[in-house]
Order: C-alpha cells, then structure tokens, then sequence
C-alpha cells in the first residue's frame, strides 16, 4: 500500500464509460472517464440535475452501473469496496443522521459500523472529529435541534472518524454562513496539505478557484471537461480590455475587427479575444483616433467558462 | 507516505489502516440494540404491551368476576400464572403484531427514510451483514416483547392471587416449577411465531423508503391473514396462512404436551421466515440505494 501510494501516477479515481440508466429510461451518467489524480482537490462541477450525484453514488457502490467500470485508489470497485471504502470519507447529497440522538451518538453509531478500527479508541476519534469542525460544544445535543450548518458540520464530522486516503464532498458549504464556509475551504485545504485527495463536488465556483487543482464538467451526464485548472482556463481566449474615453468609438473597431461578444462597462470596452493579435486591434484603435488609456488581457473567469461548457448555464436538466 | 507518517496514522487508528479488527460483528449489534432500546417510541410500546396483563389481574381481583367459558381466564384466580396466558391470548392477534410490525418495517425502510442507509453502506456496513444486524434486532426486540407480557403477567398474577399448581387443559395438574417451565415454553413457541412475521417485516422494508408503509403492510398481512382463517370456506388455504398456527400454543398447556400440534406450527414459521429472508436478502444485496 505504501509504495502505491508513494506512486503518484497512481488515480485516486479512474473510471471508464460508467454509465447509469435508470429503469425510466432516463441516462442519469452517460460514459464517464474519470480520472483523479492522487493528491488532487478536484472541483466535480456541473449544473443541478447534470448527473453530479448519480456519478458519486456509483463510484461509492450506492448504485449499479449499466456499463462500464471504475476504481477507487486503485482497488475495482464493488468488488473491493470492504477493503478500499475505510480510506474513503464520504458526504453524499446531505447529511443524514437519526434525529433523536446527539451529535456524538450519531458517530459512534457510524463508526460501530466500520470493521477496520478499534471501538476502544472511537470516543477519542469522535471527540476529535467534533472539535475539527467546530462542533465540540454542541455534542451533547440532538441531531433534530442542530441547524443547517450544524447538520452539514456533523456529515463532514463522520467523514473525519478517520485518516482518510479519498475525501468525496457533495457541496459540503451547503447551509453553511460565511464563516463556516471559510472554516471548511480551510479544512479542505488542509486535508489535501496532509496528502489526502479530495474531490468537492460543487455548484460554487468561488470556491472551485480557491482551493481546486483539477476541474470536472459534468452536462447531462457526460464529463464535458476535465483537466487541470490552468490548462481548462488555457482553452478559452482571454479577453481584451480597454479603458478608454470614447467607448462607443472603441466598440465600433472592436466589432469591426470581427471581435466576438463586445461588451462596455463604463470606462472599459471589451471582446473575446479569439482570432486577432492584440497588437493588431492596439493598432486599429489608434489608427481610427480612439483614445487608449490603457489595454489588458483579461483570462475567463470560471463562471464564463462553465456557462461556455455546459451551454445552459445553471439551469435544471431535467 | 514515509514510515513515520504511517506509524502516526496507525497510533491514530489503533491498527494499521484497512486491518480488520476482531468483535466488529458484536460492536454493530450492540448499537443495533441501543439504537431500538434507546427510542422513546419503542418504550411507549413496551408500556402499552405491559399494562395489559395488569388491566387483566386487576379487573379480575375489583370485580371478581371470572370468565367461566374460557380456560385461561377462568382459572386466573386459583394461579396467578394465567395472568401471563391471558394476557399472551389477548394481544397475540394484534398488539404483539404490532410492536413486530413496528420494528421489522423500520429496519431498512427507516435507514433510508432518514438517509442513514447510504452513510451505514458507505462506511462500509456490508449488506448481508446490515441484514444480519437487522435482524438480530427484530428477534431480540421480538422475544423481549413476549417475555415482557409473559414476565409482567406473571408477577402482576403473582402478587394478586399468589401461585399454585397448575390446571392442564388435559384436566391433571402440575407442580408450580412445572407449570412456569410451561408458560415458558409458550413463550418460546410464540417467538418463534413472531419470528416469521419479522421476516415479513424485513422483506417489506426492503422494497420501500417507507417504514410506516412497510409496517402498515406487514399488519395488514397479519389481519387478512387471521381472516382467512377465520372463513371455513377457505380451509384448504389455512395451513399456509402465517397466523394459523399461532393459537396452536393451548396445546403446550396439555399434558402430556401435544408436539402434534405444535410441529406445524414451527414448520410453518421456519418456512416463512427462511422464505421472507431470502426474498429480503435477494432484493437488499442488487437493489440501487437512492435514498
């Protein structure tokens, strides 16, 4: 186990053409290949309905695939699932706990089910995951009188009972205020610092840029992308920014030039930047008498590109 | 990851990660029972299958009154024992199916209602195993809802009209100790009785996210059941109804004990529970958990 995890070629996830159909017909994840490197935080994106779930839930032996094949930290899954899901920490669509107990009972109820720790050493390991997420004081109390954010809390507490190999996040900010979503964007971060791959599945792409390495699309059902973060930003053009005085002037030479999407902003006129030089649209403005304060090129933001992969941008699919 | 690093990472743990550890099985069943003994709803139960008997005693001593075309409770006042019968007579057709049914439709179907179910598999809690659990619970839950009748009937007789030998339905009587060794065979047989009704319960919480639906069936089941029973027009069916053989339990209060009578019985029982778990382990070990 050791040298395959010095190894780092080694996928943390690997799946090929996994594909789920469920009996209405419906082709929830369409032949996905996923591939995430060990170490990597992935961002798993797409929009509500896109598949994002289903794809987890398979990967984690919920569901059955209709075709196709995939492995977790190197072990086929499901036939390894006893032996490889103990390094898997998991929060799938929410957290879920039995309401009338506390917080603490709540996990030792969980870790009772995992065969490969020691029950005496789990009020250590339950405290310990309480205080990692900032619930150490309400631990005592019952699950039905948390609130959202101390739900979510809780989910990513039982996720931390133990060292974990493989993080699997579904939206693990939901519900959560400002501070508690920095508090776990801090805890993501350190997670992966300590080695551990983790994969954020998210509609939040603030938070994607911040801590991701890695980026997946999900588009009804398909993986539409998935690369490293730079190299998914490479792919679109920048855009060209400028500042000027007369942007209805600057606008005109923009179009002209055949630049696409030209849009002002006050001060600032700008376009896609996907066939035209940069000098050459420099030397334009000049040539037509626009006054230039200043040029810039700007890179996509990830919204940009994700409303440019998935087309629809943030609507249902149903 | 550096031989310091792991042997942290195993101090953390206790083992090395992935090594599987002894009394796993033990430790899951354990919060298993916690998990059924600990919830306000089952106590209610609990106190609602108790208080009959103890209706029964006391109603029997304020009135006097006894019901001379019954065995059972006819003989309440010369052996407070037939407390425990009479009280296993009345809530055998509904209320002990209830508690059953309550516990058994909850079994899976209430995992997944809450969502747990997705957590305990991804832990992971393997399937056969979940079931297995499971259905340590119902029996245990089933056998302790029998005894507590049994166990409250028998002391509540007790203390209001004292021991004494007990009247067979064969008409001779036998010693007190020998009598208690009866009224705990009976208990014994109606377990085993329950027993397949919770394997009925276990099946139906497999194939829905509902437990009061699975629960609802199972009584449903048990009620139809005692129906069909009930109309001669059907009795080529009555063999195989889950209930038939249910009332057979007079026939351990013969003497010498009727094994004629009680063979069936446990037969049908084992036949019901070995098909409804199997049907239940089928449906649980391919099923795609959504919920």
């Amino acid at each position: 186990m050791a040298a395959a995890r010095g190894d780092t070629r080694e996928l943390a996830i690997s799946s090929h053409g996994l594909t789920k159909r469920f009996r209405t017909g419906q082709v929830a994840v369409d032949h996905v290949d996923l591939a995430v490197p060990q170490g990597a935080v992935y961002g798993f994106l797409g929009p509500n309905g896109s598949g994002k779930t289903t794809t987890i839930r398979l990967l984690l032996g919920l569901l059955r695939p209709t075709a196709g094949s995939h492995a977790l930290l190197g072990t086929p899954m499901p036939l390894g699932y006893g032996a490889v899901l103990p390094r898997v920490g998991a929060l799938v669509e929410g957290p879920a706990f039995h309401p009338y107990l506390s917080g603490t009972d709540n996990l030792r109820r969980l870790d009772a089910g995992d065969r490969t720790v020691d029950g005496r050493t789990a009020p250590r390991r339950i405290a310990a995951a309480l205080d990692r997420v900032g619930l150490g004081a309400a631990a005592g109390k019952t699950y039905r009188h948390y609130s959202l954010g101390m739900r979510q809390r809780l989910g990513i507490a039982g996720a931390l009972l133990r060292p974990r190999d493989l993080m699997v996040l579904d939206e693990p900010t939901n519900g959560l205020d400002p501070q508690g979503t920095r508090e776990v964007r801090g805890l993501l971060v350190e997670l992966a610092e300590a080695g551990t791959t983790v994969v954020l599945s998210t509609h939040l792409l603030s938070e994607v840029e911040q801590v991701c390495t890695h980026v997946g699309v999900m588009h009804r059902g398909r993986l539409v992308a998935q690369d490293e973060l730079p190299a998914l930003r490479a792919r679109t053009a920048p855009r060209l920014v400028v500042r000027t005085t007369d942007q209805v002037g600057a606008a005109l030479v923009l179009t002209r030039l055949g630049l696409l999407a030209v849009a002002s902003d006050g001060e600032e006129v700008s376009a896609g930047l996907e066939l035209v030089e940069p000098e050459a649209v420099v030397r334009a403005l000049v040539h037509a008498d626009v006054p230039v304060r200043g040029v810039e090129l700007r890179a996509v933001g990830l919204e940009e590109l994700f409303v440019h992969l998935t087309g629809a941008g943030f609507d249902v699919n149903g | 990851m550096s031989t310091g690093e792991a042997t942290q990472r195993a101090d953390v743990v206790g083992t090395p990660v992935g090594a599987r550890q002894r009394g796993t099985l033990a430790r899951l069943v354990r919060s298993e029972l916690w998990l059924i003994y600990g919830r306000r709803r089952n106590w209610v139960g609990a106190v609602v299958l108790a208080s009959v008997p103890i209706i029964i005693a006391i109603s029997v001593k304020v009135t006097g009154s006894q019901d001379a075309d019954s065995f059972v409770f006819g003989r309440i006042t010369e052996n407070g024992l037939f407390v425990a019968l009479a009280a296993l007579t009345v809530e055998l057709p509904f209320f002990l199916p209830i508690a059953v049914a309550m516990i058994s439709g909850d079994a899976v179907a209430g995992e997944a209602n809450l969502g747990t179910l997705r957590y305990l598999l991804v832990t992971p809690v393997d399937r056969t195993r979940l079931l297995v659990v499971k259905l340590v619970g119902i029996g245990v839950f089933t056998a302790s809802a029998v005894l507590l009748v049994a166990g409250v009937g028998a002391l509540a007789g007790l203390a209001l009209f004292g021991g004494g030998p007990l009247v067979t339905l064969s008409g001779s009587e036998l010693p007190f100790v020998a009598g208690l060794g009866r009224l705990a065979l009976v208990c014994g047989y109606l377990i085993v009785c329950l027993l397949a009704l919770g394997g009925i319960g276990l099946l139906a919480s497999t194939l829905t996210e509902q437990p009061i639906a699975a629960t609802v069936a199972v009584l449903g089941i048990t009620l139809v059941s005692q129906i069909l029973d009930a109309l001669p027009a059907l009795s080529a069916i009555h063999l195989y109804l889950p209930t038939h053989h249910w009332m057979a339990f007079g026939d351990l209060l013969r003497d010498p004990v009727d094994v004629g009578g009680l063979g069936p019985g446990i037969a049908s029982a084992a036949a019901w529970g070995a098909v409804t778990t199997s049907l239940a382990w089928a449906r649980f070990t391919s099923a795609d958990v959504s919920s």
